[in-house]
């Protein structure tokens, strides 16, 4: 446990580089003034890159703890943390174009993304309670401002408000669930939550660490907009700008899935039985949800919230079954979901009608006729979206309900495939609408480069996935390991 | 002995008293001076604890400047506050039935807790030994040495809520005169003042 203190700062280098970058180009923004957003966006993507080398190439490749053990890197934290990256990557420049038309291309969006970034690779990294939090919250506020970044439009500054308040809420639960935990076990550490649990055996963890972890389950859900604390997610996906409602959808998601992982299999790993059916209840939920409440939807971004919210569900599929085949199948899912749905977005981010962005569904009629490349591209990440093979999605699927069956949760794994068969109407409609409606209007060209280039590539992924599907799979056998031992 | 629970029962009567007429005082600057009192009889609570850091800190922070701060905001501030309290009566019975209730739950909790039995352990191994340090050695050690990281992040955390103020608050006016240093610097005599030969006698 004695390490120095050099060790400990080579521990969190990727999270240092991202803090003192995001300090540097704040420094350089508010010298240059306004204008200068081009200079510190890319100066963001130059600094992510360099993390993004240092999370995914330096180390031993050992799993590492440091800062009195307040912080662990192992291979799971790896795997996660170069996601995270790669979608904040991607973020800053499909956020450029959509907001210097917005009038909002100021410089501290990359570096609200950039101090984002750090929070989440806190978040994956955390194993203490209370690197949990403090990671957590550096997130979630900058977040906040993100959400309400257009702040003369009413529905950004609706969507950052309402993000906060019940942000804030979940805060309060986490907390809470924080302050039982330590109460009952007089440690905030996860090394020591997990050694002091295993004293008491399988069922004798007691009420008060029971409701404690209750509590924070109820707080990770919200980050995670699972049902029953999805309410925001609609809203606040609606009224966020679209790069931002992108980049909710992908980095911040995956951290805190990877600190629910965490979180739950780290100090309870003994005591599943506690806490297994939580996550099997909120699992089933959130896919239902997903499924029925997206059918009547005709805004875009609302349906993609439902869709997160239903994928959510099918994720916690994999850590309700649990083991490391469970994880493998969660990273997996959060992997090609990621992918998808930056695609998803990348879309909708090169549609423009009539100087304004599309987001109902009705915009996307006759796309098929109009421009059919962007119209299949769409149409592979719906089907993907829905599980249906061969695409990446399916792939997702198949590897968290197949750790389910092999838990033997049937029931979870029967009401899955069904949310999954309702979900795949919303889906097909869009691709209904793009290939049989008659076209109207015409979609502005030429597409910014960023976003045709994020969509070309997260296409190909998407469709191309099934020709290697081992790599992906064989990386997060390896980061499950590190988690389950 | 019984001097000492004397005053701790002092102290903490009036913090008690203070902090509901906090919550009840119709004018907001009762409000904010109660606080202080009720600030002032912590401290001397954590006096009573030996942590006279924490207490003196407690005087100087919360007193010196978070309170005056809240006192100039409520006075600057023109908010009618018996307008925001209209509701309150028409929410009382729902929210004290949800706190009843879980007041109640909680009670079941804590009537039925097993705690782990290494938690005493666990709790002392992270601070230092209270007898070999003083109190503000003990505190420095363990949030600079031992929480060094979730301390800094609190940092990056208040430095976001300030990007975020400005983010969303700032905006530029035109015709707002502003602080050039250079052209305060680059100003010559013939520039900045002007003689006149004043006839003795007359004004100018």
């Amino acid at each position: 446990m004695t390490s120095t203190f050099s060790a400990d700062i080579a521990l969190i280098l990727p999270e240092l580089i991202l803090a003192v970058g995001a300090l540097a180009l704040l420094l350089v923004g508010a010298y240059r003034g306004e204008g200068s957003s081009r200079l510190v966006g890319l100066g963001g993507m130059a600094v992510i890159l360099v993390a993004l080398f240092f999370t995914a190439c330096a180390g031993t490749g050992e799993t590492a703890h440091g800062f009195n053990d307040m912080v662990v890197v192992d291979g799971f934290g790896r795997f996660m943390k170069v996601l995270v990256l790669i979608g904040a990557l991607v973020a800053i420049p499909m956020s450029v174009d959509f907001l210097k038309r917005a009038g909002a291309d100021r410089f501290e969006f990359p570096v609200l993304i950039l101090l984002a970034t750090a929070g989440m690779m806190l978040m994956v990294s955390a194993n203490d309670l209370i690197t949990l939090y403090v990671g957590l919250e550096l997130q979630s506020l900058s977040l906040y401002v993100l959400a309400a970044f257009l702040r003369d439009d009413a529905r950004s500054t609706e969507a950052g408000l309402k993000y906060f308040v019940l942000g804030a809420l979940s805060s309060g639960m986490l907390l809470y669930g924080c302050s039982l935990i330590y109460g009952f076990s007089g440690t905030t550490n996860f090394s020591d939550l997990a050694k002091g649990i295993a004293t008491l055996g399988e069922h004798g963890a007691g009420i008060g660490l029971v409701v404690g972890i209750v509590f924070l389950v109820a707080g990770l859900a919200f980050k995670v907009s699972a049902v029953p604390f999805h309410m925001w997610t609609p809203d606040v996906y609606e009224g966020s700008p679209t790069p931002v409602t992108a980049f909710f959808a992908a980095a911040p998601k995956v951290a805190a899935m990877a600190l629910f992982l965490r979180a739950l299999t780290t100090p309870f790993g003994e005591i599943v039985a506690q806490w297994q059916q939580i996550i099997i209840f909120v699992s089933i939920a959130s896919m239902l949800l997903g499924a029925f409440a997206a059918i009547g939807q005709t805004n875009m971004k609302r349906l993609l919230a439902y869709s997160s919210i239903g994928h959510v569900g099918y994720a916690l599929v994999g850590l309700a079954a649990g083991g490391e085949q469970g994880i493998r199948g969660v990273l997996v899912y959060m992997a090609i979901y990621m992918v998808m749905t930056l695609g998803t977005f990348g879309v909708l981010l090169v549609m423009r009608k009539d100087g304004k962005p599309v987001e109902s569904i009705a915009d996307f009629a006759g796309l098929g006729r109009t421009h059919p490349w962007l119209a299949f591209v769409m149409a592979a990440f719906m089907f993907s979206l829905a599980g249906i093979p061969p695409l990446a999605g399916f792939f997702a699927k198949f590897y968290v309900f197949i750790s389910a069956i092999e838990h033997g949760l049937y029931t979870l794994s029967v009401i899955g495939m069904l949310s999954s068969v309702v979900s795949a109407f919303y889906y097909l409609r869009v691709v209904k609408v793009m290939y049989f409606d008659a076209p109207e209007g015409q979609l502005e060209t030429p597409f910014p480069l960023a976003s045709r280039v994020v969509v070309t590539v997260t296409g190909a992924v998407t469709v191309l996935y099934f020709i290697v599907p081992g790599p992906l799979v064989a990386i997060a056998g390896a980061a499950a390991k590190t988690l389950v031992r | 002995m019984t001097i000492s629970a004397l005053v701790f029962y002092l102290f903490a009567c009036i913090t008690v008293g203070s902090a509901v007429m906090v919550i009840s005082s119709r004018n907001p600057v009762h409000s904010v001076l109660f606080l202080i009192l009720a600030f002032f009889n912590s401290a001397g609570l954590f006096l009573l604890l030996g942590a006279e850091f924490l207490s003196m800190i407690l005087v100087i922070v919360y007193v010196g400047a978070v309170a005056v701060l809240f006192l100039f905001v409520v006075m600057m501030l023109d908010v009618n506050f018996t307008e925001l309290r209209q509701g309150f009566l028409q929410y009382l019975p729902v929210g004290g039935l949800i706190g009843l209730i879980l007041l109640v739950e909680l009670l079941l909790v804590l009537g039925s807790w097993t705690v782990i039995p290494d938690a005493a352990t666990f709790a002392a191994a992270r601070a230092p030994d209270i007898a070999a340090v003083s109190n503000t050695d003990a505190i420095g050690r363990i949030m600079y040495t031992q929480y060094l990281l979730p301390f800094q992040t609190a940092g990056a955390i208040l430095l976001v809520a300030m990007i975020g103020a400005i983010v969303l608050t700032l905006r530029h006016r035109p015709g707002v005169k502003r602080q050039v240093i250079s052209a305060q610097v680059s100003r010559t005599m013939k520039t900045a003042v002007e003689v006149k030969k004043v006839q003795p006698g007359q004004g100018i």
